[in-house]
């Protein structure tokens, strides 16, 4: 069945790929990707490169990858739940190692933003070979959200 | 080299660039150690594709998660009986302030190192180690599955 949105979903995409991925050099130098989002989740992939191994004999990913995917994407997850533009920074993120990546596969990470404060924003995220009921690690973060736009960055404030 | 020999080199000579040199994604990132008064200090050089906030300016959180989780891995090796790559189990990177577009450096801590499982606290700091940029808490597998 063809979706009548899709032209319209594909220029979403490619407008929030310009936000997440062209506007950070970081995410951009990992080729992250939308692959999917709806209000208050993101899903971006990280595709498999041979330079972003961590363990040469078994050729997984390293998991610094993994968490700059996972930050990235809820991050984003974050800023969609938003109800306008607003800056925010990463306070914390956990992440477990559930089950051993696989080598030469791209990895995703599904991020939901369930909960928004006037400050906070709290996140769960799993990344996955493809299968969401498989996941490699689970995730949970919070973010400060900035609401004095007008402001001048101080320290303390970051991504 | 394979890691297990760039392991073996590091523990005899203290110089930890053929483990860097091993780790396709430490050279991609540019995150190295090197000991200083018999401490494994951490090291992720500055380049422009680390940064995520170009506004502000400010590193990627990822790439701070990244160093930290190095540099633990790193003083594991040193200070480990094996050759074998700590597993990470989970790692919680807690950020403070922004870091500014310069090099990083991270001092990595044992809360408690048993024969299963490392508890290990990193720090990563800029100019001053007093004032960490973020810190991290990260369990490791020391034994294979």
């Amino acid at each position: 069945m063809s979706d009548p949105f899709l032209s319209q979903k594909d220029d979403i995409r490619r407008r929030l790929e310009g936000r997440y991925v062209g506007a950070v050099p970081h995410n951009q130098a990992l080729n992250l990707h939308v692959v999917d989002y709806r209000p208050e989740h993101l899903s971006l992939a990280l595709p498999y490169r041979e330079d972003l191994v961590g363990n040469p004999e078994t050729g997984v990913l390293h998991g610094g990858c993994i968490t700059s995917l996972i930050d990235a994407t809820c991050g984003g997850a974050v800023i969609m739940s938003l109800a306008a533009p607003r800056r925010i920074a990463t306070l914390d993120l956990r992440i477990d190692y559930v089950r051993p990546a696989l080598p030469h596969q791209e990895v995703i990470c599904d991020a939901h933003c369930y909960k928004v404060t006037r400050h906070v924003a709290f996140v769960r995220a799993a990344a996955h070979h493809g299968d969401s009921a498989s996941p490699i690690a689970t995730s949970s973060g919070t973010f400060v959200v900035f609401r004095d736009e007008g402001r001048r960055p101080e320290d303390g404030e970051s991504t | 080299m394979r890691l297990r020999d760039a392991v073996s080199a590091v523990r005899e000579t203290g110089d930890f660039t053929a483990i860097q040199e091993a780790i396709p994604y430490t050279r991609f990132m540019g995150i190295t150690a090197e000991l200083v008064d018999d401490e494994v200090i951490g090291r992720m050089s500055y380049s422009d594709h680390l940064v995520g906030n170009a506004a502000v300016p400010a590193l990627h959180g990822g790439t701070l998660g990244a160093l930290m989780e190095s540099t633990a891995i790193f003083k594991l090796l040193w200070h480990g009986e094996t050759t074998t790559v700590p597993k990470t189990i989970n790692i919680t990177v807690e950020y403070l302030r922004g870091a500014r577009p310069e090099d990083v450096f991270a001092r990595a801590e044992f809360t408690r190192h048993g024969r299963r499982v490392a508890n290990v606290r990193v720090f990563a700091y800029q100019d001053d180690p007093t004032r960490p940029v973020a810190v991290a808490t990260a369990h490791f597998l020391l034994v294979q599955e």
